[in-house]
């Protein structure tokens, strides 16, 4: 059974077909890479997937559960979360403070409890605080714990968008892009960190513009050019592919 | 019957103009800046007082309301130079503030110079009343409305002819695209807010004559202003128009035939109507959130 | 941060405790007393305009029914206050609830409209609906009273006051440091990463709306009592941008600095009182000097520089 199913996808704007009849399925356990050339659709794809836009037309499936229309914040509770390209962080909150929001749903959020500021509720705080510490060493930027959101550099934002959407405990893992803007060593750090999400059995769909570097931790790799699907399979499949060598040179083959 | 609705038809289209003023001017400040000026009825206020006061000192009407636009043409490039401009990349709550504040300022500094007191302006030409199939109309309705077509047509003018309308326009489209064709987009902050006071000082000073005029005038104008701004799709000037026409209109047909202690709430309600179920207005294009 | 919050705590109360030494006759508690009020109205409103970052430029209106609530069912029905003050605060709050949806959808200055459209509705209605309200020339309200026991002087007013806000202050700081104040805070910062990972950015924008509202609703009934006449004016827009400006002033998103904006407000111009014509032109300029000058408010760009300095 795949985890994430996408059956005749479309999305117009204003006559520009954006994401055009597209269907593909990412099964469970693995890293399934969408790439593609700018302006390929990709980030649009995403926006489809997590419920910020509204499909022209066709379906989007999670556990073979449709969730196409539902609001965005109802897809966090069903398992899904992601990472954004041009960073959605809290920038009025400590980054300790915006992985903890990512863990809301699996805490106490009665008002009740919150006013009177309850002990069962502060114990899981405490807890949760614990976790999100951790989440934060474990991509990599557990020294800023204690920071301003607004006071990191731009590298350790990009972890601290993935250790916050980790703190949903997703099923499925969407990351928009998690190395644009990042030098080769921090690339590879990124790359790292994916894999060990990958690991704990997180199925993670990655969006890259960069087709090298996805080729090395990919499981399966879909290619788009103008919101259509150009080539899908293995990345030596893909990777040998005329048409999307084609796309990538712009040589006419 | 007729005679009656025509005649709420008339003052509603007369007060009406000057919403619609009022509205042309947030909708350029708004357009070259994405400010909204709560400040807008103060430029209302300013130009009527102070036009009032200049009458009042013995200098001849005609050079009063020149003197007046110019003053307060003044207080709208004082605003953005010392306001705005140091604020520029606040936040829009940031900026609401700022125009907040600067219009109680203006409204305190007008209320030392002037007193609380009510003040009008003679008609400009005369007050016999003017017979019109049962409905009667003043003589100043009719400077209100000659008035705001002039200036109408005259902006209309200025943003497609001239070079400094198009610039203003282009700035409004695509801040960063005007700038790299070497618009000053500095100047048309500064032109926008120019401009904007000169607009409420003309309809503040062609309607004290009928309404009256006193320091806190310019709050109701002002809000006014902004209902017809939204009504007819924020930054669109001619649906600025168009929604202040509508609002005067409804206002005056609702004081007429339902209650007029309520005429001062059916702006509000208007306004709370469009951005609850049509908030890109009647003409506006439907913005989308791009992530 | 937990220390943190008890130490801010006791140092309000010390501040409470020790203020009335400075005090010399029953005008300056009645000034303390206005302010203490103001104080509670903008700790709640500050959890929306500061936290969440949603502007009203109409809870003044909120603050109206809940007097005009007080007043008339304690006066005109003889219900007792204490119960008088709920109904108003579960009327406030339920049309609050219903409000905000729609409202809520609107942001920024369409949302600054809406909620002055709604004040000014709320206060024209007043104004005009005299038989139940009397009108322009307000409406006596008797002294508030709970089991036979009345407060009457000011000096009891003060305590009371000065507990209910110190109450305030320590839900208010509960709510920020709770899973639904990260909430609050994060669809702030940015609403699409807070519905990402489950934020009903809806709800909780609605949630805090009904809270600041029956913050200002409770506030209303008391300040009824306390003056024994309401007038039309308390529900206006002038009195919503005073609260909201006092918020600002104090320093969004901090509510020690909502209550340090609201002592100052409410008190300078009292001091002031030779300058009362220049009233306007004062907050004026206070409020546009804040934004400009450090839009932080004075309370957080204070705190900065004090531990700037100590560095």
């Amino acid at each position: 059974m795949s985890l994430l199913r996408v059956e005749k996808l479309s999305k117009e704007f204003g006559g520009v077909h954006a994401v055009e009849d597209l269907s593909f399925s990412v099964s469970r356990g693995t890293i399934h890479s969408i790439i593609g050339p700018n302006g390929a659709g990709k980030t649009t794809l995403f926006n489809l997937i997590t419920g910020i836009y509204q499909p022209t037309s066709g379906k989007v499936f999670l556990e073979d559960e449709e969730i196409t229309n539902r609001p965005v914040h109802a897809l966090a509770a069903k398992g899904m979360s992601r990472t954004f390209q041009n960073l959605q962080i809290f920038f009025n909150m400590t980054a300790l403070e915006n992985v903890m929001v990512g863990h809301h749903l699996h805490l106490d959020r009665r008002l009740l409890p919150a006013l009177l500021h309850m002990g069962t509720l502060v114990r899981r705080d405490r807890e949760c605080r614990d976790y999100c510490i951790e989440l934060m060493e474990f991509v990599g930027c557990g020294k800023y714990r204690n920071s301003d959101a607004a006071s990191m550099p731009y590298g350790a934002l990009k972890r601290l968008e993935i250790a916050r959407a980790l703190a949903s405990k997703p099923k499925l893992l969407l990351l928009d892009e998690p190395a644009a803007g990042l030098n080769a060593t921090e690339s590879r750090e990124i790359d790292e960190v994916i894999k060990k999400v990958a690991a704990q059995g997180v199925t993670v769909v990655l969006v890259e513009h960069d087709m090298k570097m996805v080729m090395g931790i990919s499981d399966h790799i879909l290619a788009l050019d103008y919101g259509r699907k150009l080539a899908e399979g293995t990345p030596a499949e893909v990777g040998s592919n005329p048409d999307v060598v084609a796309a990538y040179l712009g040589a006419a083959v | 019957m007729f005679a009656e609705f025509l005649q709420f038809l008339l003052s509603g289209i007369t007060i009406g103009a000057i919403y619609a003023l009022a509205g042309l001017g947030f909708s350029i400040i708004y357009n070259s800046s994405h400010v909204i000026n709560f400040a807008q009825g103060e430029f209302i206020m300013v130009g009527a007082m102070s036009t009032v006061a200049l009458v009042g000192t013995g200098v001849p009407l005609p050079v009063a309301i020149l003197i007046a636009i110019v003053a307060t043409m003044l207080v709208g490039l004082a605003l953005e130079k010392f306001a705005i401009e140091p604020a520029r990349n606040a936040d829009v709550v940031t900026l609401i503030i700022i125009t907040i504040g600067a219009s109680i300022f203006l409204r305190g500094v007008a209320q030392v110079l002037w007193g609380k007191d009510f003040h009008s302006l003679r008609a400009f030409t005369g007050d016999t009343p003017i017979n019109i199939m049962g409905a009667t109309i003043v003589p100043q309705s009719l400077w209100v409305l000659g008035v705001t077509m002039v200036v109408i047509i005259a902006l209309g003018w200025f943003f497609s002819r001239t070079l400094a309308g198009k610039a203003m326009l282009a700035t409004s489209y695509n801040r960063l695209a005007a700038q790299l064709c070497g618009i000053a987009v500095k100047r048309v902050l500064m032109l926008s807010f120019g401009l904007s006071a000169m607009l409420g000082a003309i309809g503040g000073i062609v309607v004290t004559p009928i309404t009256f005029t006193s320091y806190e005038a310019g709050i109701m104008l002002g809000l006014k202003g902004f209902t017809a701004a939204v009504l007819g799709g924020l930054g669109n000037g001619a649906g600025a128009v168009v929604g202040g026409l509508i609002v005067g209109v409804a206002e005056a047909m609702g004081a007429g035939y339902i209650s007029s202690a309520y005429k001062d709430a059916i702006a509000f309600v208007i306004i709370l109507f469009v951005l609850f179920f049509m908030p890109s207005g009647l003409f506006g294009k439907r913005a989308t959130d791009r992530v | 941060m937990q220390r943190n919050r008890y130490i801010g705590l006791a140092v309000l109360a010390i501040v409470i405790a020790l203020l009335p030494l400075a005090f010399s006759n029953n005008y300056h508690y009645d000034i303390a007393i206005l302010a203490g009020f103001n104080a509670i109205v903008c700790v709640g409103l500050n959890l929306l305009v500061g936290y969440a970052g949603q502007i009203s430029l109409g809870h003044a209106g909120f603050f109206a029914l809940g007097a005009y609530a007080s007043g008339i069912l304690t006066t005109r029905y003889g219900v007792p206050p204490l119960l008088a003050l709920l109904s108003g605060a579960v009327f406030v709050g339920f049309l609050a609830f219903v409000l905000a949806r729609p409202i809520l959808r609107l942001k920024g200055h369409y949302l600054a409209m809406a909620t002055l459209g709604i004040g000014i509705i709320i206060s024209i209605v007043l104004n005009t609906e005299s038989w139940i309200t009397g009108g322009p020339d307000g409406l006596m309200t008797d002294a508030f009273s709970v089991a036979g026991v009345a407060l009457t002087t000011e000096k009891t007013w003060y305590w009371v006051v000065g507990g209910l806000l110190l109450f305030a202050v320590w839900l208010a700081l509960n709510i920020i440091d709770s899973p639904i104040g990260r909430a609050l805070r994060a669809l702030h910062g940015s609403e699409v990463g807070a519905q990402v990972v489950g934020v009903d950015t809806t709800q909780y924008k609605v949630l805090v709306f009904v809270i600041s509202a029956v913050f200002a609703s409770v506030v209303g009934s008391l300040f009824a009592h306390y003056v024994g006449l309401m007038t039309p004016t308390s529900a206006g827009f002038m009195k919503s941008v005073e609260l909201v400006a006092m918020v600002v002033f104090g320093g969004m998103a901090s509510t020690y600095g909502a209550v340090v904006g609201a002592a100052i407000l409410t008190s300078l111009p009292q001091f002031l009182a030779t300058l009362h014509d220049y009233e306007a032109v004062v907050l004026g300029a206070v409020l546009m000097g804040t934004m400009i000058f450090m839009p932080r408010g004075l309370l957080p760009t204070m705190v900065r520089l004090i531990r700037r300095w100590g560095q």
